[in-house]
């Protein structure tokens, strides 16, 4: 098993039960980003839309980092995840319309 | 007792206002939704219901319905989006560009039209939607084309006499029609002008901004397309121009009187490449007649220095006679006439961007049938 931490930004907590920090246990390995994530919509099922599209990608507005890089560079949902990884969901610097 | 209730959407959340049905002082209060941008409102009054449905489009998390039954007191936020293209489509949801509450025979069905061009459908008073696969198979799909909100199919008109009968607009794709409940549709755009293509009378790929249709004359339709003014007496088959006695027949709104089939509102704009107020005097223009002519409203609208304009869906009526005639502007101005048309009053001033308004006139002393509750999410 594989442990992760998933960081809740404010707006999503409503879909968290409030919660900022989620664990989550990936049984696959080795595990990957969206392995991590499956993990997570288990935990927050409402999470899940906000994040992704549909069609399952990162919205284009929203930035997943694992540790200190965003997935957009590190392969996205595909980006291998260590034990103890810490994974920080973020809405990214756009607005203002 | 009536009051009137306006929906209004904006930029940046949801706003109620309300007054008695005397029309003179408005109570506002929001936002509600905080913070997301809302391009579509609808208030579905059916068996009883007192709901009231917004289109919620964040820039970071995506777009979803989301209903209230107590006027935004608690909203009920779905956990699951619940507007979502099927997988083999390829396509993500951007935006919530219209709902429209189905016919009063079947209470659990509206529609609601999308930004990328689409229409969706519930039958179970919107717990679940589906895509109509007849619009989003259409072959005409991949050669309609963004305008700037996007590719949004923005209108949908239902024919009160003849349920499989429905028209939706889509910019850029033009005015659509079924007959057999959305299996099928068909480009109904002859004698649309579309300015900004080689072939100025296709038959797709026209700009409609908005078409409206009075329940009594269900055939007949208006349109307010980039450039033109049109009316169609035969279901969408042929259009005629009636842009005779305006500033412009550029614009984006168009509504019609609630009890008067041949009067029509608009508010133009002077231009596709200057979107302002006509010679900068707000005016909204009115036929009497079906279009034959047109007449400026301008009484209590600033004739000096406005550059305002207003959205495709910022223009409405409400249901009393005398009309309440309604709008609100990409500046955050809301004006009110209680006579039609004949005057005009600020409602409020200093809301962010409007998108949109609705107007209901609720009798207030009448209980309203509360919906089962089901737990809410609030953000």
């Amino acid at each position: 098993m594989t442990r992760a931490v998933f960081l809740i930004p404010t707006p999503l907590r409503p879909f968290a039960d409030g919660r900022s920090r989620i664990e989550v246990h990936v049984a696959k390995d080795p595990p990957a980003l969206a392995d991590a994530l499956e993990a997570l919509w288990d935990a927050a099922p409402g999470v899940r839309d906000r994040v992704l599209t549909e069609q399952g990608e990162v919205r284009p507005h929203v930035n997943v980092f694992i540790g200190t890089e965003s997935c957009r560079w590190t392969g996205g949902l595909a980006t291998p995840i260590a034990d103890g990884a810490e994974i920080a969901i973020f809405p990214a610097i756009s607005g203002g319309l | 007792m009536k009051t009137v209730r306006l929906l209004v959407g904006t930029t940046k959340g949801v706003f109620f206002l309300q007054a008695p049905a005397a029309r003179t002082a408005w109570q506002v209060e929001g936002p509600h939704l905080a913070g997301r941008a809302i391009y579509s409102l609808a208030h579905d009054g059916r068996e009883g219901r007192r709901r009231v449905w917004a289109g919620a489009a964040s820039m970071h998390w995506g777009a979803v319905l989301v209903p209230t039954d107590d006027w935004g007191r608690t909203w009920d936020e779905p956990q699951e989006a619940n507007v979502k293209f099927p997988a083999d489509s390829g396509l993500a949801l951007k935006q919530i560009w219209q709902i429209a509450p189905g016919l009063e025979d079947e209470p659990d069905t509206l529609y609601c039209g999308v930004d990328p061009a689409a229409l969706f459908r519930t039958s179970d008073g919107g717990k679940t939607w589906e895509v109509v696969r007849g619009l989003l198979d259409h072959p005409h799909r991949e050669r309609w084309q963004p305008g700037g909100g996007g590719l949004c199919l923005h209108t949908i008109v239902r024919d009160p006499g003849k349920a499989d009968r429905m028209w939706v607009a889509i910019s850029s794709g033009g005015v659509y029609r079924t007959t057999d409940g959305g299996r099928t549709w068909t480009a109904r755009n002859a004698g649309i002008r579309a300015e900004f293509m080689p072939e100025k009378y296709p038959d797709f790929g026209q700009c409609v901004h908005k078409i409206v249709q009075h329940p009594s004359r269900p055939g007949r339709l208006f349109a307010q397309n980039h450039w033109g003014l049109y009316r169609s007496d035969d279901a969408g088959d042929s259009w005629q121009d009636i842009a005779r006695g305006v500033p412009s027949d550029f614009g984006f709104a168009m509504t019609i009187h609630p009890h008067e089939p041949d009067t029509v509102y608009i508010i133009p704009i002077q231009s596709d490449m200057v979107r302002v107020a006509p010679e900068e005097k707000l005016r909204v223009y009115r036929t009497r007649n079906g279009g034959r002519s047109w007449e400026a409203l301008t009484r209590g609208l600033p004739q000096r220095h406005a550059y305002d304009i207003v959205l495709r869906d910022g223009l409405t009526t409400d249901s009393l006679e005398p009309a309440g005639i309604y709008f609100g502007t990409r500046n955050g101005r809301l004006y009110a006439s209680k006579d039609s048309g004949a005057s005009w009053r600020v409602a409020i001033d200093g809301l962010p961007s409007i998108t949109c308004v609705r107007a209901v006139v609720v009798d207030e002393g009448k209980p309203a049938r509360r919906a089962k509750a089901r737990p809410a999410a609030r953000r």
